[in-house]
C-alpha cells in the first residue's frame, strides 16, 4: 500500500513535468492476455518446448542419427541398470526401429516442424497482407482480378502441387516452405481483404483522405495496422495448420527426407510399430498435440484480448 | 395513487477498473395515467435506473434498494415472476427499433407474440387485436403490414410497430427509453403525437427518457433531472421549465440549441470574396436489383450554391436527402461526379491527383462520430498531426509537434495528451481533436458534417462556440450540416433546405426562419421541440400518416409539386426551379399550399 502510495506521488509530479503516456489498444491488449491462464499456460509450455528444440544438441548425449544395432526398439528407461538397453545410457523415450534415441528425434523433429510452421506463416503473413489490404483498398477492378488470381489457385489440389513442384525441383526443406507457404497465403489474403473491406469504410480513413495522405500512406499506416488484430489470431491457427500439413506430407513421404525428422515422420513411422513399440508413436504424437493445444489457447487467448467486446 | 414506487434504488457495476456507480439512492414515485419525465446527459444513469426497475441489468449490475408495483415488491424477483408483468403490465420501448425487432419474424407474428404468451388469445382474436392496436399507432394499411419483416420498414415506422407491441396487452406503464433520438424531426413528432394520443387513451403511465428538454416539454407531466446517477430535481414541468431551482437544470435549459430564439445577433453574411461555386452537382448510386439490373439513385440531383470567404453555410434535411454525400462530393472524396466544383475559380474534377491531394489543405472535413473518425492505434498527437506530415512533408519533426500543440491548445486540448489515445477520452474532446486536425493546415473552409450531432447539449454549445470562435481567429468559411434545426440556427449566416438530393429552399438565416416560404421548411421547422411546455401544448400538429418518400422513386420529388407529376415511378418528371422570392431568398417552385 505504502509503495502504491508513493509511486502514485510520484507520477502525478511527472505528470505535471511531461506529457501524460497513453494507452495504446495493444497495451491494453498484452494487459488482458496476460490476465487470461490458459494463454500463460500455452505461451510458457509452447516456450519450453522451444527452448528444448533449439538446445537439443546439448540435452542428449545421442546424435539424431546415430544408430545402435544392439538397441533396436528399446522401451523407455530413466535410470541405468544392467539391462541390455541402457548399457550405453539411458534413453528417456526408448530409441526406435534403428536403434536411434527418441528423446533427441522427437526434439529435431520439433525443430523442423517449428521452423516450418513460423516461417510458412510468417511467409504467408508478408504475402497475405500485402495482397489482400491491396486488392481490398482499391476495391473494383483490380480487387475482382486479385481475388479471381486467388480463386484459381485455390482451385488447385494442394498434394498435386506439392508432388510437382518435388519432382521437378527437388525434394528439399526449403521447397516445404514455398510449397505450405504458397497455400495458406490465400486464406491470409482473403481475410485481410476482408476486413480491409469494412476498414476502408471507417470515418478515419476517409478522414486521412481528406487530410491529404497518400493511398501508400493509408494502407501502411491505417489499414495494416487495424487489420493486424484479426490477423494475429488467425496466425495461431495458421501455424498449427501448417505443422498438419508438413506432417501429412512427411507422412505421405513428401515431406522431410531421413535422417532428418519431423514430427509427421515420426509419426508415421511410430504408426507401423504401434504394437511392439507404442511410445515410438505416443511421445512424438503428444509433443505435436501438446504444441497444438498451446497454439489454440494462445490464440483464444488473443482472440478475446483484441476484441474484448465481442466475447 | 403510486403505480410505481422506487424507494432507494441503487446501482452498481462491477468492471475490471473497479465498481462504477450508475444510480445513487433514487427515489421516484410513477402516478396512475401520469408521464413522467426524466432527463439527463449521457452517462447519467438514467436508462440504468429503469433497466434496474425492470430486473434488466446486465450480469455485472447489482441493485439494492425497493421498487413496488401497485405495492408489490418487484426488485430481486426471479425471472419468471417478473416475465408475467414484463411485456404485459410494464413495458418498454428503446431507442434503436431495428435492433429490438426480430429480423426474421413477421411484424404481425411479433406483436401477437406477448398476446399469446400472457393472455393465452386464440389466434383470430390476437389478430384483431394486434390490428386495432396498429390503428392506434397510425399504421395505414394494417392487414399488409402484419405480414411485412421489420427490414422492409422505415425507422418510424419500426417505431410504431415497438409500440404497438408495447401497448398491445394493455400496460399500465409504458418506459420509453429515447424512443425517438434515432428519428428524425418529423417523424419524432409523429412519435412523440401517437404517445401524447396513447396516455389521453388508455390511460398508460409513461415514463419518457430523453436527454431532449424539447421532447420532454412536450409530453411530460412532471419531469425528474437526473446527473451522475442521482436526481438533483423533480417536480411539475411547469415549475422544471419556468421556475428552476437547481444549477445543473438551469445549465442544461441555457444549453439547449433554441429554435425559438436565435442566441447571437444577426451579423449580416461577410462580403469577403466567393471561394467555392459548386454548379449543378449530381451524385448518382446505382443500386442492383439483380444481377443484371440495377436503377439509379440520385443522392444529389442538381445542386448549386456559392460560399463566400469567412461566411458559414448551414445544410439541413433529413436522413437520406442527400446532405453527407453533397459535402463528400464538393470536398471530392468521391469518384467523378457530374457537375463542376470551382474551388477559387479552378475546376476541381481537371486537378490530377496529386494537385488535388496538395489543394486539400485549403478545404478540410470534421465528421460526426468522434471516436470512429480518429485511427484507434494511433495517438490524438499522431492523429492530429496526420494532415501536416501529408501535405507539408519538407516541416521538420519538431516542427510538426511544436504545432500540433499549439494546435490542441487553441481547440482547448490539454497539449500534455498529445501521446493519448481516443478511447481515454471522452467525445467531446474528441470531437476537439477531430476539430484540431481539420484546422492544423489552416484550411479556408472546414465542412462539418453533422460534427455536432453524437453530443450531449452542453458540450454541443462549447463544440458550436469553439467552431465560432475559430472562425473569428482565421477567417475560414464554414460548411455545416446538420439535421438540426436549432443549432444551425445558432451558428449560419445562411441555410440550405434539402429534400431528396435537391435545394428546396436557400436564403439567410434569419429570413428562413422567420419567413419559411416552402411547405417541407415548413413543416420541418414545425416538428423541431422547443423546450417551453406552454409553446409545445399550443402547437398545432399536422397529423402524417404513411411512409416516407422512396428516393428510388422519381415521383418522390414532386410531392410538393404534384400538379406537374407524371404518375410513373420510372418517368423522367419535372424539375422545380429556384425561384427567387426576395434577394438572397430562393424557394423552389411548389403546389400553394392550401
Amino acid at each position: 500500500m505504502m509503495a502504491n502510495g508513493i509511486t502514485g506521488d510520484v507520477s502525478a509530479v511527472m505528470r505535471k513535468a511531461q506529457d501524460v503516456q497513453g494507452r495504446s489498444l495493444w497495451s491494453d491488449a498484452r494487459r488482458r492476455l496476460l490476465r487470461n491462464r490458459a494463454a500463460v499456460l500455452g505461451v510458457v509450455v509452447l516456450g519450453f518446448i522451444a527452448m528444448m528444440a533449439v538446445f537439443a544438441p546439448l540435452l542428449s548425449q545421442y546424435a539424431y542419427d546415430a544408430q545402435d544395432y544392439t538397441l533396436i526398439s528399446c522401451a523407455p528407461n530413466w535410470w541405468h541398470s544392467a539391462m541390455a538397453c541402457n548399457a550405453g545410457g539411458t534413453h528417456w523415450f526408448g530409441t526406435d526401429n534403428l536403434g536411434r534415441d527418441l528423446f533427441v528425434r522427437v526434439l529435431y523433429g520439433a525443430r523442423v516442424s517449428l521452423s516450418v510452421g513460423l516461417v510458412a506463416t510468417l511467409v504467408s503473413l508478408v504475402i497475405g497482407i500485402a495482397y489482400g489490404a491491396i486488392a481490398g483498398y482499391f476495391g473494383g477492378r483490380i480487387d475482382a482480378l486479385m481475388m479471381r488470381v486467388v480463386d484459381v489457385l485455390y482451385a488447385l489440389p494442394f498434394i498435386f502441387l506439392v508432388i510437382i513442384l518435388m519432382v521437378v525441383f527437388h525434394r528439399s526443406f526449403y521447397l516445404l516452405f514455398v510449397a505450405i507457404g504458397a497455400i495458406e497465403w490465400l486464406t491470409m489474403a482473403r481475410i485481410v481483404r476482408g476486413q480491409t473491406l469494412s476498414i476502408k469504410q471507417k470515418e478515419f480513413v476517409e478522414a486521412a483522405r481528406a487530410g491529404g495522405v497518400g493511398t501508400f500512406h493509408i494502407i501502411l499506416r491505417h489499414i495494416v495496422p487495424n487489420v493486424l488484430g484479426p490477423v494475429v489470431v488467425y496466425v495461431t491457427l495458421t501455424i498449427p495448420a501448417v505443422i498438419l500439413a508438413e506432417s501429412f506430407l512427411s507422412f505421405l513421404g513428401l515431406g522431410i527426407q531421413e535422417p532428418l525428422t519431423s514430427w509427421g515422420v515420426l509419426i508415421a513411422d511410430g504408426k507401423e510399430q504401434m504394437e511392439t513399440a507404442p511410445w515410438m508413436l505416443l511421445f512424438p504424437a503428444a509433443f505435436m498435440a501438446i504444441t497444438l493445444f498451446c497454439f489454440n489457447f494462445i490464440g483464444d487467448g488473443l482472440r478475446d484480448a483484441l476484441d474484448p467486446k465481442d466475447r | 395513487m403510486a403505480i410505481l414506487e422506487i424507494k432507494d434504488l441503487d446501482v452498481r457495476f462491477a468492471t475490471p477498473d473497479g465498481d462504477v456507480h450508475a444510480v445513487n439512492k433514487v427515489n421516484l414515485d410513477i402516478g396512475a395515467g401520469e408521464c413522467l419525465g426524466v432527463v439527463g446527459e449521457s452517462g447519467s444513469g438514467k436508462s440504468q435506473l429503469f433497466l434496474a426497475t425492470l430486473g434488466l441489468l446486465s450480469t455485472n449490475g447489482r441493485a439494492t434498494g425497493s421498487v413496488k408495483y401497485r405495492d408489490k415488491e418487484i426488485l430481486g424477483v426471479p425471472p419468471d415472476a417478473l416475465n408475467k408483468l414484463r411485456g404485459s403490465k410494464i413495458t418498454m420501448i428503446f431507442q434503436d427499433p431495428l435492433t429490438c425487432l426480430t429480423p426474421h419474424m413477421r411484424i404481425g407474428a411479433q406483436i401477437m407474440e406477448s398476446l399469446r404468451i400472457h393472455e393465452r388469445l386464440p389466434k383470430d382474436e390476437a389478430e384483431k387485436r394486434a390490428l386495432e392496436v396498429l390503428e392506434m399507432v397510425r399504421m395505414p394499411d394494417g392487414p399488409r403490414r402484419m405480414k411485412q419483416y421489420p427490414h422492409e420498414l422505415s425507422g418510424g415506422m419500426r417505431q410504431r410497430v415497438m409500440i404497438a407491441m408495447a401497448v398491445v396487452c394493455g400496460p399500465d406503464l409504458l418506459i420509453a427509453d429515447e424512443p425517438t433520438t434515432a428519428l428524425d424531426v418529423t417523424v419524432q413528432a409523429d412519435i412523440l403525437d401517437i404517445m401524447r394520443d396513447l396516455k389521453a387513451e388508455l390511460g398508460t403511465s409513461i415514463v419518457m427518457i430523453s436527454h431532449d428538454m424539447g421532447v420532454i416539454a412536450g409530453i411530460a407531466d412532471r419531469v425528474a433531472v437526473m446527473r451522475d446517477g442521482e436526481i438533483v430535481e423533480a417536480g411539475p414541468v411547469d415549475d422544471i421549465y419556468y421556475r428552476p431551482q437547481h444549477s445543473y437544470t438551469k445549465a442544461l435549459l441555457d444549453a439547449m440549441p433554441r429554435i425559438d430564439r436565435p442566441e447571437h445577433d444577426a451579423e449580416g453574411a461577410p462580403g469577403g470574396e466567393t471561394i467555392l461555386n459548386v454548379n449543378d452537382l449530381e451524385v448518382r448510386f446505382s443500386i442492383a436489383d439483380d444481377a443484371w439490373h440495377s436503377r439509379e439513385l440520385r443522392a444529389v440531383d442538381g445542386v448549386s450554391f456559392s460560399l463566400r470567404q469567412g461566411e458559414t453555410l448551414g445544410i439541413v434535411g433529413e436522413s437520406g436527402c442527400g446532405k453527407s454525400t453533397l459535402a463528400r462530393a464538393v470536398l471530392k472524396l468521391l469518384p467523378e461526379t457530374p457537375g463542376t466544383v470551382l474551388w477559387l475559380g479552378r475546376d476541381l474534377a481537371k486537378l490530377r491527383p496529386g494537385e488535388l491531394r496538395k489543394s486539400r489543405e485549403d478545404f478540410q472535413i470534421v465528421f460526426q462520430d468522434p471516436l470512429a473518425s480518429l485511427d484507434p492505434r494511433m495517438t490524438i498527437g499522431e492523429s492530429i498531426a496526420e494532415p501536416l506530415r501529408a501535405l507539408r512533408p519538407y516541416l521538420p519533426k519538431s516542427e510538426i509537434v511544436a504545432r500540433t500543440r499549439k494546435m490542441m491548445e487553441q481547440v482547448g486540448l490539454d497539449p500534455h495528451w498529445i501521446n493519448r489515445y481516443p478511447h481515454e477520452f471522452s467525445g467531446g474532446q474528441n470531437q476537439r481533436a477531430g476539430i484540431a486536425r481539420a484546422m492544423i493546415v489552416e484550411p479556408r473552409l472546414v465542412i462539418c458534417d453533422e460534427a455536432v450531432s453524437a453530443l450531449d447539449a452542453s458540450i454541443q454549445a462549447q463544440i458550436v462556440e469553439l467552431l465560432i470562435r475559430l472562425q473569428r481567429e482565421t477567417g475560414m468559411s464554414l460548411i455545416f450540416i446538420s439535421h438540426d434545426l436549432s443549432v444551425v440556427r445558432h451558428l449560419c449566416h445562411r441555410v440550405m433546405v434539402l429534400f431528396l438530393g435537391r435545394i428546396v429552399e436557400l436564403a439567410g438565416r434569419d429570413a428562413l426562419y422567420a419567413d419559411p416560404r416552402h411547405p417541407y421548411t415548413k413543416a420541418l421547422l414545425a416538428a423541431v421541440p422547443v423546450p417551453d411546455p406552454k409553446h409545445e401544448r399550443e402547437k398545432t400538429y399536422v397529423r402524417r400518416t404513411g411512409e416516407l418518400p422512396s428516393p428510388l422513386d422519381t415521383r418522390s420529388q414532386l410531392i410538393f409539386l404534384k400538379s406537374k407529376m407524371i404518375d410513373d415511378p420510372a418517368a423522367e418528371q419535372y424539375r422545380p426551379q429556384l425561384l427567387e422570392v426576395a434577394p438572397g431568398h430562393f424557394v423552389a417552385e411548389h403546389d400553394p399550399v392550401t
